[in-house]
């Protein structure tokens, strides 16, 4: 098939090709076999009434990768993840899991499992008959159902709590549940939607790095929806960017971070600086949009000259932020503009940075850290 | 809340007064099936269960309420099934007079039962009488049936739209057919709906007196009927209390059963 044919050699020439390669399991390349599951969406709209939830998304998702989704609210993530689950048909456009379009395909027949964001646990049935569900439907006999759901279970750290109604668990307690019964069915694709969004700092953290865990040991492909920059940052092998049913760009996360491809991206990920119009042309040569992020930018005494690859611009220091471990300068421009600089507080401490308010700089930063920005189309 | 002494009193007079209203009557009524005298002479002259035996060996009356008891099942059941299948139609699935049809569907109890009982007579004697099917519990089921597939409908429906989507989607999810959902993820949840519904639906049918005298025959009588016309007949009063002494205590422990299940 011509769509898994592309995936195999996309997998192959992926920087990340060492890990997805590896990832196919010893007993599967013995055997010569390499199943290699993807998910394409091709010119995927979905519209509902006058709202264009999504809009003409198209994606490729590789086998074995851990793959995010970041976005704004209402930016259409969990509706391109209900389009690959068989929730929703789009409008237009087709979705094809493993190279057989399944666009038409009810959920049941897909072979994707879903961990929802408000988990949609079953109330009435205990945390084991919750992870067998999947298992009991499909009519797999009655040791393996057992085996299978006690292992699930292990996996999520879970061995003592089969018995249990999923209103005696805590939040964290019921998002492991959901996860072991969407992994019982050892489904290829993985969808998760904002699986850590109700859990507090710490135990999402502890969360995330159990699911990247699982995710490499289950060699599972992982379609992971969140709003989290930091998230989709540290956990994902790529990362597309949603804005208003569109995706702006897809990267690796250090791609996405470094060479945002539109203004909106340079903003959303992480913060960021804009030059553009007079202020580029007078530091820059050029005119046009540029992104600059405050902590490639050195803070030089004034009159300081540049390193012959970067670009210098003097100005003056407006206003100070500390954060604890960093502080923010803000700089007024001699060229017009302003802009943010992040510094480590390594040798000042808080006061001493504050008192750098009003005195004039030099800013300066690599040539190559100015990114090019296109207009969103 | 602080109420003074007088007002404390007249509360305590009013809870009196209207518990005595409802209660009364019913006691009354127990009483005088224990009266040894015929003629609801009060105060009762004696105790006596004279009257409990002659209800029990009382042909009509054992036969009336058998009557009434298959029909208050076959509506309950018609009314689950349809009552049921008509809630999921109208709360799962979008589609054209969606409106009209939840609409078409609650109307009947608010007519009077009397339109109802005409309209069913007139329909009955066009379409099942050329069939050879004549009135009798059959029709008594399918006019009771009307009113209890709204209680049904509207229990089901209402407890759905309250039930989160997820579930059903988590289940598909996981493989299971649109069947296996509803018997696994969706009956499980609005079971208490359709036992309440269930339980109003054999209730309204067991007392039904105006639709019942329009659809059944002349040989079908149900035990409403046969207490209507048992009523106004010479010695038959303290037997008629009987039966309504039995119906409250019988009627009084499903609604003692379900306040319990809902109370905390
Ligand atoms: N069933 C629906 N009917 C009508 N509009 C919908 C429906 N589902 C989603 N939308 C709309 O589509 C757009 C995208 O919604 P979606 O839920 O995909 O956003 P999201 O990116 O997941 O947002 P969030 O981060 O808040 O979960 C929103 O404007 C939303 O209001
Ligand atoms: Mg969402």
């Amino acid at each position: 098939m011509p769509g898994q044919m592309r995936t195999v050699a996309s997998t192959i020439t992926n920087e990340n090709g060492f890990y997805l390669v590896s990832g196919v399991s010893s007993a599967r390349r013995m055997l010569g076999i390499y199943v290699v599951m993807t998910v394409t969406l091709s010119g995927v709209s979905k519209k509902f009434g006058a709202v264009r939830a999504v809009d003409g998304v198209d994606l490729e998702i590789r086998s074995g990768e851990f793959f995010s989704m970041l976005g704004p609210s209402g930016s259409g993530k969990t509706t391109v993840l209900r389009l690959i689950a068989g929730f929703e048909e789009p409008t237009t456009g087709t979705v094809q899991l493993a190279g057989r379009d399944v666009t038409r395909l009810p959920p049941f027949d897909r072979d994707v499992n879903t961990v929802f964001q408000d988990y949609a646990l079953f109330p009435h049935l205990s945390v084991r008959q919750n992870v067998e569900y999947g298992l009991r439907v499909k009519r797999v006999a009655k040791a393996e159902r057992i085996s299978r759901a006690e292992q699930a279970l292990a996996t999520v750290h879970l061995e003592g709590f089969a018995n249990r109604s999923p209103a005696a668990l805590s939040g964290g307690q019921r998002q492991r549940v959901a996860l072991a019964r969407a992994l019982v069915n050892r489904p290829s694709v993985l969808l998760l939607d904002e699986p850590l969004g109700a859990l507090d700092l710490k135990l999402r953290l502890e969360m995330q790095s159990e699911l990247k865990q699982i995710q490499r040991e289950a060699r599972i492909t992982f379609v992971f929806v969140t709003h989290d920059q930091d998230e989709a940052l540290t956990m994902s092998d790529r990362v597309a960017v949603f804005n208003a049913g569109r995706i702006e760009q897809v990267g690796t996360p250090a791609e996405v971070y470094e060479r945002p491809a539109t203004p909106f991206v340079a903003g959303f990920v992480g913060t960021s600086n804009l030059v553009e119009g007079e202020t580029a042309a007078k530091i820059l040569g050029s005119h046009g949009s540029y992104s600059v992020r405050p902590e490639k930018i050195r803070i030089l005494p004034p009159g300081t000259a540049a390193r012959g690859d970067e670009v210098a611009a003097p100005g003056r220091i407006a206003d100070v932020v500390y954060a604890g471990a960093q502080t923010r300068f803000l700089v007024d421009l001699e060229a017009g503009g302003r802009l943010t600089a992040l510094r480590q507080n390594r040798d000042e401490d808080g006061d001493e940075a504050l008192r750098h308010r009003g005195a004039g700089v030099v800013l300066a930063w690599r040539r190559t850290h100015t990114v090019e920005l296109t207009q969103a189309n | 809340m602080h109420l003074n002494r007088r007002s404390r009193i007249a509360l305590r007079l009013a809870m009196a007064l209207g518990l005595a209203v409802l209660y009364v009557p019913l006691l009354v009524v127990l009483l005088n099936s224990f009266n040894a005298s015929r003629s609801f002479a009060w105060p009762p002259t004696g105790f006596s269960l004279r009257w409990w035996q002659a209800a029990w060996q009382e042909p009509g009356l054992r036969t009336a309420l058998w009557t009434s008891v298959r029909a208050g099942l076959g509506a309950t059941a018609v009314a689950l099934v349809l009552g049921t299948m008509a809630a999921f139609a109208a709360t799962r699935y979008r589609f054209f007079g969606r409106q009209a049809v939840s609409f078409l569907l609650i109307l009947p109890i608010a007519l009077p039962g009397i339109v109802t009982g005409i309209a069913l007579n007139a329909a009955f004697r066009t379409v099942l009488t050329p069939l050879g099917i004549g009135f009798g519990l059959f029709t008594v089921i399918v006019g009771h049936a009307t009113f209890c597939i709204v209680v049904v409908f509207n229990n089901v429906s209402a407890r759905l739209r309250r039930l989160p989507g997820s579930g059903e989607d988590a289940s598909a999810d996981l493989g299971a057919h649109t069947f296996q959902t509803f018997w696994y993820i969706t009956l499980p949840a609005v079971r208490g709906a359709l036992f309440a519904g269930a339980l109003l639906a054999f209730a309204l049918s067991f007392d039904e007196i105006v639709v019942t005298t329009f659809t059944a025959g002349p040989g079908t009588q149900t035990l409403p009927l046969w207490i209507f016309d048992n009523l106004a007949r010479p010695n038959q009063g303290p037997v008629v209390d009987v039966v309504a002494s039995a119906l409250i205590v019988l009627s009084a422990l499903p609604v003692w059963l379900a306040h319990r299940m809902s109370a905390p």
